[in-house]
Protein backbone atom coordinates (compact mmCIF):
# COMPACT_ATOMS: atom_id res chain seq x y z
CA UNK A 1 0.00 0.00 0.00
CA UNK A 2 2.72 2.43 1.05
CA UNK A 3 4.74 1.34 -1.97
CA UNK A 4 1.80 2.06 -4.28
CA UNK A 5 1.38 5.52 -2.77
CA UNK A 6 5.10 6.21 -3.28
CA UNK A 7 4.51 5.77 -6.99
CA UNK A 8 0.96 7.13 -7.27
CA UNK A 9 1.53 10.46 -5.48
CA UNK A 10 4.39 11.77 -7.65
CA UNK A 11 2.52 10.59 -10.76
CA UNK A 12 -0.60 12.46 -9.66
CA UNK A 13 1.46 15.64 -9.16
CA UNK A 14 3.05 15.34 -12.59
CA UNK A 15 -0.38 14.74 -14.22
CA UNK A 16 -1.70 17.84 -12.47
CA UNK A 17 1.28 19.99 -13.50
CA UNK A 18 1.19 18.77 -17.11
CA UNK A 19 -2.57 19.38 -17.26
CA UNK A 20 -2.21 22.93 -15.91
CA UNK A 21 0.69 23.57 -18.28
CA UNK A 22 -1.31 22.36 -21.30
CA UNK A 23 -4.29 24.48 -20.25
CA UNK A 24 -2.21 27.61 -19.54
CA UNK A 25 -0.39 27.49 -22.88
CA UNK A 26 -3.71 27.19 -24.74
CA UNK A 27 -5.51 29.76 -22.59
CA UNK A 28 -2.90 32.54 -22.86
CA UNK A 29 -1.86 31.47 -26.38
CA UNK A 30 1.83 31.27 -25.43
CA UNK A 31 3.96 31.12 -28.60
CA UNK A 32 5.54 27.70 -29.18
CA UNK A 33 9.06 29.23 -29.35
CA UNK A 34 8.65 30.52 -25.78
CA UNK A 35 6.95 27.56 -24.09
CA UNK A 36 5.56 24.62 -26.04
CA UNK A 37 2.66 22.66 -24.56
CA UNK A 38 3.38 19.12 -23.25
CA UNK A 39 1.47 17.73 -26.23
CA UNK A 40 3.78 19.67 -28.61
CA UNK A 41 6.83 18.29 -26.76
CA UNK A 42 5.44 14.78 -27.09
CA UNK A 43 4.86 15.36 -30.77
CA UNK A 44 8.43 16.66 -31.21
CA UNK A 45 9.71 13.62 -29.38
CA UNK A 46 7.77 11.30 -31.67
CA UNK A 47 8.77 13.20 -34.80
CA UNK A 48 12.50 13.24 -34.00
CA UNK A 49 12.48 9.92 -32.20
CA UNK A 50 15.22 8.11 -34.09
CA UNK A 51 17.64 11.05 -34.20
CA UNK A 52 17.02 11.83 -30.53
CA UNK A 53 17.63 8.17 -29.64
CA UNK A 54 20.93 8.28 -31.50
CA UNK A 55 21.88 11.37 -29.55
CA UNK A 56 20.78 9.68 -26.33
CA UNK A 57 22.88 6.62 -27.11
CA UNK A 58 25.91 8.85 -27.68
CA UNK A 59 25.47 10.75 -24.40
CA UNK A 60 24.66 7.58 -22.49
CA UNK A 61 27.82 5.86 -23.81
CA UNK A 62 30.00 8.76 -22.67
CA UNK A 63 28.20 8.81 -19.30
CA UNK A 64 28.58 5.10 -18.64
CA UNK A 65 32.20 4.98 -19.78
CA UNK A 66 33.00 7.95 -17.54
CA UNK A 67 31.13 6.39 -14.63
CA UNK A 68 33.02 3.10 -14.94
CA UNK A 69 36.35 4.91 -15.34
CA UNK A 70 35.61 7.13 -12.31
CA UNK A 71 34.63 4.10 -10.22
CA UNK A 72 37.74 2.12 -11.12
CA UNK A 73 40.09 5.09 -10.67
CA UNK A 74 38.34 6.29 -7.50
CA UNK A 75 38.41 2.90 -5.80
CA UNK A 76 41.98 2.20 -6.90
CA UNK A 77 43.16 5.58 -5.59
CA UNK A 78 41.27 5.10 -2.32
CA UNK A 79 42.86 1.67 -1.86
CA UNK A 80 46.31 3.18 -2.49
CA UNK A 81 45.51 5.89 0.09
CA UNK A 82 44.36 3.29 2.61
CA UNK A 83 47.66 1.43 2.27
CA UNK A 84 49.87 4.50 2.60
CA UNK A 85 49.05 7.45 4.82
CA UNK A 86 52.00 9.28 3.24
CA UNK A 87 50.56 8.83 -0.24
CA UNK A 88 47.18 10.09 0.94
CA UNK A 89 48.66 13.18 2.59
CA UNK A 90 50.70 13.90 -0.54
CA UNK A 91 48.00 13.42 -3.16
CA UNK A 92 44.64 14.11 -1.53
CA UNK A 93 44.99 17.92 -1.86
CA UNK A 94 45.36 17.49 -5.62
CA UNK A 95 42.20 15.41 -5.74
CA UNK A 96 40.45 18.28 -3.97
CA UNK A 97 41.92 20.78 -6.45
CA UNK A 98 40.56 18.64 -9.27
CA UNK A 99 37.17 18.63 -7.56
CA UNK A 100 36.87 22.37 -6.87
CA UNK A 101 38.18 23.57 -10.23
CA UNK A 102 35.12 24.16 -12.44
CA UNK A 103 35.33 21.54 -15.14
CA UNK A 104 33.95 24.00 -17.71
CA UNK A 105 37.16 25.95 -17.22
CA UNK A 106 39.50 23.06 -17.95
CA UNK A 107 37.35 21.34 -20.59
CA UNK A 108 38.71 23.47 -23.50
CA UNK A 109 42.24 22.51 -22.51
CA UNK A 110 41.39 18.83 -22.42
CA UNK A 111 39.73 19.12 -25.84
CA UNK A 112 42.86 20.69 -27.25
CA UNK A 113 45.22 18.20 -25.64
CA UNK A 114 43.26 15.12 -26.57
CA UNK A 115 42.35 16.52 -29.96
CA UNK A 116 39.03 17.03 -31.71
CA UNK A 117 39.68 13.95 -33.81
CA UNK A 118 39.29 11.90 -30.62
CA UNK A 119 36.33 13.84 -29.36
CA UNK A 120 34.67 10.93 -27.53
CA UNK A 121 37.79 10.24 -25.49
CA UNK A 122 37.93 13.92 -24.55
CA UNK A 123 34.26 13.87 -23.51
CA UNK A 124 34.81 10.75 -21.39
CA UNK A 125 37.85 12.30 -19.68
CA UNK A 126 35.92 15.46 -18.81
CA UNK A 127 32.93 13.53 -17.47
CA UNK A 128 35.28 11.22 -15.52
CA UNK A 129 36.89 14.20 -13.79
CA UNK A 130 33.45 15.41 -12.70
CA UNK A 131 32.37 11.99 -11.41
CA UNK A 132 35.67 10.94 -9.83
CA UNK A 133 35.67 12.79 -6.52
CA UNK A 134 32.54 11.47 -4.78
CA UNK A 135 33.77 7.94 -5.41
CA UNK A 136 37.24 8.70 -4.09
CA UNK A 137 35.80 10.48 -1.04
CA UNK A 138 33.25 7.74 -0.31
CA UNK A 139 35.69 4.88 -0.77
CA UNK A 140 38.45 6.62 1.23
CA UNK A 141 36.12 7.28 4.15
CA UNK A 142 34.74 3.75 3.96
CA UNK A 143 38.12 2.03 3.85
CA UNK A 144 39.21 4.04 6.88
CA UNK A 145 36.06 3.22 8.84
CA UNK A 146 37.00 -0.41 9.42
CA UNK A 147 36.60 -1.56 13.03
CA UNK A 148 40.03 -1.31 14.70
CA UNK A 149 39.37 -4.46 16.69
CA UNK A 150 38.55 -6.43 13.55
CA UNK A 151 41.80 -5.20 12.02
CA UNK A 152 43.62 -6.31 15.19
CA UNK A 153 41.96 -9.69 14.88
CA UNK A 154 43.30 -10.13 11.34
CA UNK A 155 46.77 -9.22 12.66
CA UNK A 156 46.41 -11.79 15.43
CA UNK A 157 45.77 -14.47 12.82
CA UNK A 158 48.64 -13.31 10.66
CA UNK A 159 46.53 -12.04 7.76
CA UNK A 160 48.22 -10.35 4.81
CA UNK A 161 47.34 -6.77 3.86
CA UNK A 162 45.45 -8.13 0.88
CA UNK A 163 43.38 -10.42 3.11
CA UNK A 164 42.56 -7.56 5.48
CA UNK A 165 41.65 -5.35 2.53
CA UNK A 166 39.45 -7.98 0.95
CA UNK A 167 37.76 -9.42 4.02
CA UNK A 168 37.42 -6.36 6.26
CA UNK A 169 38.17 -3.00 4.64
CA UNK A 170 36.33 -3.35 1.33
CA UNK A 171 33.09 -4.73 2.82
CA UNK A 172 33.21 -1.96 5.45
CA UNK A 173 33.64 0.59 2.67
CA UNK A 174 30.74 -0.70 0.60
CA UNK A 175 27.93 1.54 1.98
CA UNK A 176 30.01 4.71 1.62
CA UNK A 177 31.27 3.63 -1.79
CA UNK A 178 27.74 2.95 -3.06
CA UNK A 179 26.57 6.30 -1.77
CA UNK A 180 29.47 7.95 -3.62
CA UNK A 181 28.57 5.98 -6.75
CA UNK A 182 24.98 7.24 -6.61
CA UNK A 183 26.23 10.83 -6.58
CA UNK A 184 28.82 10.04 -9.26
CA UNK A 185 26.22 8.48 -11.57
CA UNK A 186 24.34 11.77 -11.79
CA UNK A 187 27.57 13.75 -12.02
CA UNK A 188 28.85 11.63 -14.91
CA UNK A 189 25.73 12.60 -16.87
CA UNK A 190 26.20 16.28 -15.97
CA UNK A 191 29.86 15.97 -16.96
CA UNK A 192 28.94 14.44 -20.31
CA UNK A 193 26.45 17.25 -21.00
CA UNK A 194 28.92 19.98 -20.00
CA UNK A 195 31.60 18.35 -22.15
CA UNK A 196 29.27 18.31 -25.15
CA UNK A 197 28.38 21.97 -24.60
CA UNK A 198 32.05 22.93 -24.54
CA UNK A 199 32.92 20.75 -27.54
CA UNK A 200 30.28 22.60 -29.54
CA UNK A 201 28.45 21.70 -32.71
CA UNK A 202 30.04 19.77 -35.51
CA UNK A 203 31.90 17.49 -33.15
CA UNK A 204 29.58 16.16 -30.51
CA UNK A 205 26.47 14.24 -31.44
CA UNK A 206 24.82 13.82 -28.05
CA UNK A 207 21.69 15.21 -26.43
CA UNK A 208 23.40 18.33 -25.13
CA UNK A 209 24.42 19.22 -28.65
CA UNK A 210 20.81 18.66 -29.77
CA UNK A 211 19.70 21.11 -27.07
CA UNK A 212 22.14 23.78 -28.29
CA UNK A 213 21.16 23.17 -31.91
CA UNK A 214 17.41 23.21 -31.21
CA UNK A 215 17.84 26.43 -29.23
CA UNK A 216 19.65 28.08 -32.11
CA UNK A 217 16.89 27.05 -34.50
CA UNK A 218 14.16 28.06 -32.04
CA UNK A 219 12.83 24.47 -32.12
CA UNK A 220 11.93 24.76 -28.49
CA UNK A 221 9.68 21.69 -28.47
CA UNK A 222 12.61 19.53 -29.64
CA UNK A 223 14.81 21.19 -27.04
CA UNK A 224 12.30 20.19 -24.36
CA UNK A 225 12.10 16.67 -25.78
CA UNK A 226 15.88 16.33 -25.45
CA UNK A 227 15.63 17.73 -21.93
CA UNK A 228 12.99 15.16 -20.99
CA UNK A 229 15.26 12.37 -22.26
CA UNK A 230 18.20 13.73 -20.23
CA UNK A 231 16.10 13.89 -17.07
CA UNK A 232 14.77 10.39 -17.67
CA UNK A 233 18.33 9.12 -18.16
CA UNK A 234 19.40 10.71 -14.88
CA UNK A 235 16.49 9.11 -13.05
CA UNK A 236 17.23 5.71 -14.59
CA UNK A 237 20.89 5.87 -13.56
CA UNK A 238 19.91 6.80 -10.02
CA UNK A 239 17.27 4.07 -9.85
CA UNK A 240 19.69 1.42 -11.16
CA UNK A 241 22.33 2.37 -8.58
CA UNK A 242 19.72 2.41 -5.80
CA UNK A 243 18.69 -1.09 -6.81
CA UNK A 244 22.31 -2.21 -6.75
CA UNK A 245 22.74 -0.63 -3.31
CA UNK A 246 19.67 -2.34 -1.97
CA UNK A 247 20.71 -5.72 -3.37
CA UNK A 248 24.17 -5.50 -1.80
CA UNK A 249 23.20 -4.06 1.60
CA UNK A 250 19.77 -5.60 2.06
CA UNK A 251 20.78 -8.24 4.59
CA UNK A 252 22.93 -6.22 6.92
CA UNK A 253 23.09 -2.46 6.59
CA UNK A 254 20.78 -0.22 8.59
CA UNK A 255 20.17 2.12 5.65
CA UNK A 256 18.81 -0.65 3.44
CA UNK A 257 16.88 -2.32 6.25
CA UNK A 258 15.13 0.91 7.27
CA UNK A 259 13.72 1.11 3.73
CA UNK A 260 11.68 -2.02 4.31
CA UNK A 261 9.80 -0.83 7.36
CA UNK B 1 52.72 -20.25 29.33
CA UNK B 2 53.11 -16.45 29.51
CA UNK B 3 55.56 -14.32 31.42
CA UNK B 4 55.46 -10.53 31.51
CA UNK B 5 58.63 -9.06 32.95
CA UNK B 6 58.72 -5.39 33.85
CA UNK B 7 56.49 -4.48 30.93
CA UNK B 8 56.04 -0.73 30.38
CA UNK B 9 53.82 1.06 27.94
CA UNK B 10 53.25 4.75 27.24
CA UNK B 11 50.88 6.14 24.64
CA UNK B 12 51.72 9.26 22.67
CA UNK B 13 49.25 12.05 23.09
CA UNK B 14 48.43 15.16 21.11
CA UNK B 15 49.08 17.38 24.12
CA UNK B 16 52.63 18.25 25.10
CA UNK B 17 52.56 16.31 28.34
CA UNK B 18 54.71 13.41 27.19
CA UNK B 19 51.73 11.15 26.59
CA UNK B 20 49.92 8.81 28.93
CA UNK B 21 51.70 6.19 30.96
CA UNK B 22 49.46 3.13 30.74
CA UNK B 23 51.58 0.43 32.37
CA UNK B 24 54.50 0.65 34.77
CA UNK B 25 56.67 -2.41 35.43
CA UNK B 26 54.00 -5.02 35.07
CA UNK B 27 55.18 -8.56 35.79
CA UNK B 28 53.21 -11.76 36.08
CA UNK B 29 53.32 -15.34 34.90
CA UNK B 30 50.46 -17.59 33.93
CA UNK B 31 50.87 -21.34 33.78
CA UNK B 32 49.29 -23.65 31.24
CA UNK B 33 45.68 -24.50 32.09
CA UNK B 34 45.19 -21.65 34.55
CA UNK B 35 42.17 -19.35 34.62
CA UNK B 36 43.46 -15.95 35.71
CA UNK B 37 41.52 -12.71 36.07
CA UNK B 38 43.16 -9.33 35.61
CA UNK B 39 41.11 -7.01 37.78
CA UNK B 40 41.24 -3.24 38.11
CA UNK B 41 39.26 -0.03 37.70
CA UNK B 42 38.31 1.25 34.25
CA UNK B 43 41.18 2.83 32.36
CA UNK B 44 43.91 1.24 34.48
CA UNK B 45 45.68 -0.42 31.54
CA UNK B 46 44.17 -3.92 31.76
CA UNK B 47 43.34 -3.96 28.06
CA UNK B 48 46.82 -2.70 27.26
CA UNK B 49 48.33 -5.58 29.24
CA UNK B 50 46.09 -8.01 27.38
CA UNK B 51 47.18 -6.59 24.01
CA UNK B 52 50.82 -6.95 25.04
CA UNK B 53 50.18 -10.62 25.82
CA UNK B 54 48.45 -11.07 22.44
CA UNK B 55 51.35 -9.41 20.63
CA UNK B 56 49.04 -6.70 19.27
CA UNK B 57 51.18 -4.10 21.05
CA UNK B 58 54.90 -3.97 21.70
CA UNK B 59 56.05 -2.99 25.20
CA UNK B 60 58.24 0.14 25.49
CA UNK B 61 60.32 -1.72 28.05
CA UNK B 62 60.46 -5.16 29.60
CA UNK B 63 59.54 -8.41 27.91
CA UNK B 64 56.61 -10.56 26.99
CA UNK B 65 57.80 -14.16 26.90
CA UNK B 66 56.12 -17.40 25.96
CA UNK B 67 58.41 -20.01 27.57
CA UNK B 68 56.84 -22.85 25.55
CA UNK B 69 56.69 -20.89 22.32
CA UNK B 70 53.91 -18.55 21.29
CA UNK B 71 50.63 -20.47 21.61
CA UNK B 72 47.64 -20.24 19.29
CA UNK B 73 45.65 -17.33 20.72
CA UNK B 74 41.92 -16.63 20.75
CA UNK B 75 40.82 -13.08 21.51
CA UNK B 76 37.39 -11.88 22.64
CA UNK B 77 36.76 -8.13 22.76
CA UNK B 78 34.39 -6.17 24.97
CA UNK B 79 32.15 -5.62 21.96
CA UNK B 80 31.22 -8.66 19.86
CA UNK B 81 33.25 -7.10 16.99
CA UNK B 82 31.51 -9.12 14.29
CA UNK B 83 31.44 -8.43 10.57
CA UNK B 84 27.88 -7.08 10.10
CA UNK B 85 27.87 -8.09 6.42
CA UNK B 86 28.51 -11.75 7.16
CA UNK B 87 26.38 -14.44 8.82
CA UNK B 88 27.32 -16.17 12.07
CA UNK B 89 29.09 -19.04 10.30
CA UNK B 90 31.25 -16.74 8.16
CA UNK B 91 32.08 -14.70 11.26
CA UNK B 92 33.10 -17.78 13.24
CA UNK B 93 35.11 -18.99 10.22
CA UNK B 94 37.19 -15.80 9.89
CA UNK B 95 40.36 -17.07 11.65
CA UNK B 96 40.26 -20.28 9.61
CA UNK B 97 39.73 -18.38 6.34
CA UNK B 98 42.69 -16.15 7.18
CA UNK B 99 44.80 -19.21 7.87
CA UNK B 100 43.90 -20.63 4.48
CA UNK B 101 41.97 -23.72 5.57
CA UNK B 102 39.84 -25.37 2.92
CA UNK B 103 36.26 -24.15 2.81
CA UNK B 104 34.84 -27.51 3.86
CA UNK B 105 37.16 -27.96 6.82
CA UNK B 106 36.64 -24.35 7.92
CA UNK B 107 32.87 -24.71 7.69
CA UNK B 108 32.96 -27.93 9.69
CA UNK B 109 35.08 -26.45 12.49
CA UNK B 110 33.15 -23.17 12.63
CA UNK B 111 29.82 -25.02 12.74
CA UNK B 112 31.13 -27.15 15.61
CA UNK B 113 32.37 -24.03 17.45
CA UNK B 114 28.95 -22.37 17.09
CA UNK B 115 27.26 -25.51 18.40
CA UNK B 116 29.55 -25.52 21.46
CA UNK B 117 28.39 -22.04 22.45
CA UNK B 118 24.74 -22.97 21.98
CA UNK B 119 24.19 -21.46 18.54
CA UNK B 120 23.32 -24.61 16.58
CA UNK B 121 20.78 -23.58 13.93
CA UNK B 122 21.89 -19.93 13.88
CA UNK B 123 24.68 -20.41 11.32
CA UNK B 124 22.92 -18.32 8.67
CA UNK B 125 21.80 -15.53 11.03
CA UNK B 126 23.26 -12.08 10.55
CA UNK B 127 24.59 -10.20 13.59
CA UNK B 128 21.73 -7.70 13.49
CA UNK B 129 19.28 -10.58 13.86
CA UNK B 130 20.98 -11.77 17.07
CA UNK B 131 20.69 -10.53 20.66
CA UNK B 132 23.66 -9.02 22.49
CA UNK B 133 24.36 -12.28 24.29
CA UNK B 134 24.15 -14.31 21.09
CA UNK B 135 26.51 -11.93 19.31
CA UNK B 136 28.99 -12.41 22.13
CA UNK B 137 28.58 -16.18 21.73
CA UNK B 138 29.46 -15.86 18.04
CA UNK B 139 32.51 -13.87 19.10
CA UNK B 140 33.54 -16.65 21.50
CA UNK B 141 32.89 -19.30 18.83
CA UNK B 142 35.17 -17.36 16.47
CA UNK B 143 37.91 -17.36 19.12
CA UNK B 144 37.44 -21.11 19.67
CA UNK B 145 37.30 -21.99 15.97
CA UNK B 146 41.06 -21.65 15.61
CA UNK B 147 41.45 -24.16 18.50
CA UNK B 148 43.52 -21.83 20.70
CA UNK B 149 45.61 -22.88 23.66
CA UNK B 150 45.37 -19.41 25.19
CA UNK B 151 42.10 -17.50 25.37
CA UNK B 152 42.28 -13.76 26.06
CA UNK B 153 39.07 -11.96 26.99
CA UNK B 154 38.76 -8.19 27.37
CA UNK B 155 35.75 -7.50 29.63
CA UNK B 156 33.67 -9.67 27.31
CA UNK B 157 30.46 -9.61 29.34
CA UNK B 158 30.56 -6.01 30.57
CA UNK B 159 27.83 -4.82 28.23
CA UNK B 160 25.43 -7.70 28.95
CA UNK B 161 22.61 -8.01 31.46
CA UNK B 162 23.29 -10.08 34.58
CA UNK B 163 21.34 -13.19 33.56
CA UNK B 164 23.12 -13.38 30.20
CA UNK B 165 26.44 -12.58 31.85
CA UNK B 166 26.06 -15.45 34.33
CA UNK B 167 25.04 -17.90 31.60
CA UNK B 168 28.03 -16.95 29.47
CA UNK B 169 30.32 -17.17 32.50
CA UNK B 170 29.19 -20.74 33.16
CA UNK B 171 29.69 -21.60 29.48
CA UNK B 172 33.17 -20.13 29.60
CA UNK B 173 34.04 -22.31 32.62
CA UNK B 174 32.76 -25.38 30.80
CA UNK B 175 34.80 -24.61 27.66
CA UNK B 176 37.89 -23.94 29.78
CA UNK B 177 37.57 -27.35 31.47
CA UNK B 178 36.69 -29.27 28.31
CA UNK B 179 39.54 -27.84 26.23
CA UNK B 180 42.17 -27.48 28.93
CA UNK B 181 42.48 -23.83 27.91
CA UNK B 182 44.63 -21.21 29.54
CA UNK B 183 42.43 -18.15 30.15
CA UNK B 184 43.37 -14.56 30.89
CA UNK B 185 40.19 -12.72 31.73
CA UNK B 186 40.19 -8.92 32.02
CA UNK B 187 37.38 -7.54 34.16
CA UNK B 188 36.42 -4.76 36.55
CA UNK B 189 33.77 -6.94 38.16
CA UNK B 190 34.76 -8.40 41.54
CA UNK B 191 32.02 -11.02 41.75
CA UNK B 192 32.73 -12.22 38.20
CA UNK B 193 36.42 -12.70 38.98
CA UNK B 194 35.66 -14.36 42.32
CA UNK B 195 33.51 -17.05 40.73
CA UNK B 196 35.31 -17.68 37.43
CA UNK B 197 39.01 -17.56 38.12
CA UNK B 198 41.60 -19.51 40.08
CA UNK B 199 43.85 -16.49 40.51
CA UNK B 200 43.21 -12.77 40.47
CA UNK B 201 45.84 -10.18 39.53
CA UNK B 202 44.85 -6.80 41.01
CA UNK B 203 45.89 -3.63 39.19
CA UNK B 204 46.12 -0.01 40.39
CA UNK B 205 44.58 2.91 38.53
CA UNK B 206 46.77 4.42 35.79
CA UNK B 207 49.63 3.95 35.45
CA UNK B 208 48.70 0.32 35.96
CA UNK B 209 50.82 -1.77 38.27
CA UNK B 210 50.07 -5.19 39.67
CA UNK B 211 49.84 -4.90 43.43
CA UNK B 212 48.35 -8.23 44.35
CA UNK B 213 48.28 -11.81 43.08
CA UNK B 214 45.56 -13.70 44.90
CA UNK B 215 45.14 -17.47 44.69
CA UNK B 216 41.47 -18.14 45.38
CA UNK B 217 40.28 -21.02 47.57
CA UNK B 218 38.80 -24.05 45.87
CA UNK B 219 35.21 -25.23 46.19
CA UNK B 220 33.61 -22.16 44.62
CA UNK B 221 31.15 -24.28 42.68
CA UNK B 222 28.35 -21.72 42.73
CA UNK B 223 28.12 -17.94 42.81
CA UNK B 224 26.58 -18.04 46.29
CA UNK B 225 28.88 -20.66 47.87
CA UNK B 226 30.47 -19.46 51.08
CA UNK B 227 33.94 -19.80 49.54
CA UNK B 228 32.89 -17.61 46.58
CA UNK B 229 31.60 -14.93 48.92
CA UNK B 230 34.80 -15.19 50.95
CA UNK B 231 36.81 -14.81 47.71
CA UNK B 232 34.80 -11.68 46.89
CA UNK B 233 35.67 -10.20 50.26
CA UNK B 234 39.38 -10.89 49.76
CA UNK B 235 39.38 -9.44 46.25
CA UNK B 236 37.39 -6.34 47.27
CA UNK B 237 39.84 -5.66 50.05
CA UNK B 238 42.81 -6.02 47.72
CA UNK B 239 41.14 -3.73 45.20
CA UNK B 240 40.54 -0.99 47.77
CA UNK B 241 44.21 -1.27 48.83
CA UNK B 242 45.15 -0.92 45.16
CA UNK B 243 43.07 2.24 44.85
CA UNK B 244 44.83 3.72 47.90
CA UNK B 245 48.25 2.61 46.67
CA UNK B 246 47.73 4.73 43.58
Amino acid sequence: MKRALDIALPLAVSALVLGLWEWAVAHWQVPVYVLPAPSAIAAALAENFSSLMEALASTLTVTLEAFVAATVLGVATAIAFSQSRLLERTLYPYAVVLQVTPVVAIAPLILIWVGFERINLALVIIATIVAFFPILAGATLGLKSADFNLIDLTRLYGASRLQTLWRIRLPTALPNLLSGMKTAGGLALIGAVVAEFVAGSGTATGLAWRIVESGNRLEIATLFAALVLLAATGILIFAALSLLERALLRRWHESAIADRS
Amino acid sequence: MIALKGARKRFASTQKNGGTEALRDVSFTIGAGEFVSLLGPSGCGKSTALRLVAGLLEPDGGHVDYPGGKPEIGFVFQEPTLMPWADALTNARLPLDLKGLSRGEADRRATAALARVGLKGFEQAYPRELSGGMKMRVSIARALAAQPKLLLLDEPFAALDEITRNALGDDLLRLWREDGLTVLFVTHNVSESSYLSQRVLVMTPRPGRIVDDIALPTGRDSRLAASTVEAQRIISLALSHAMIAA
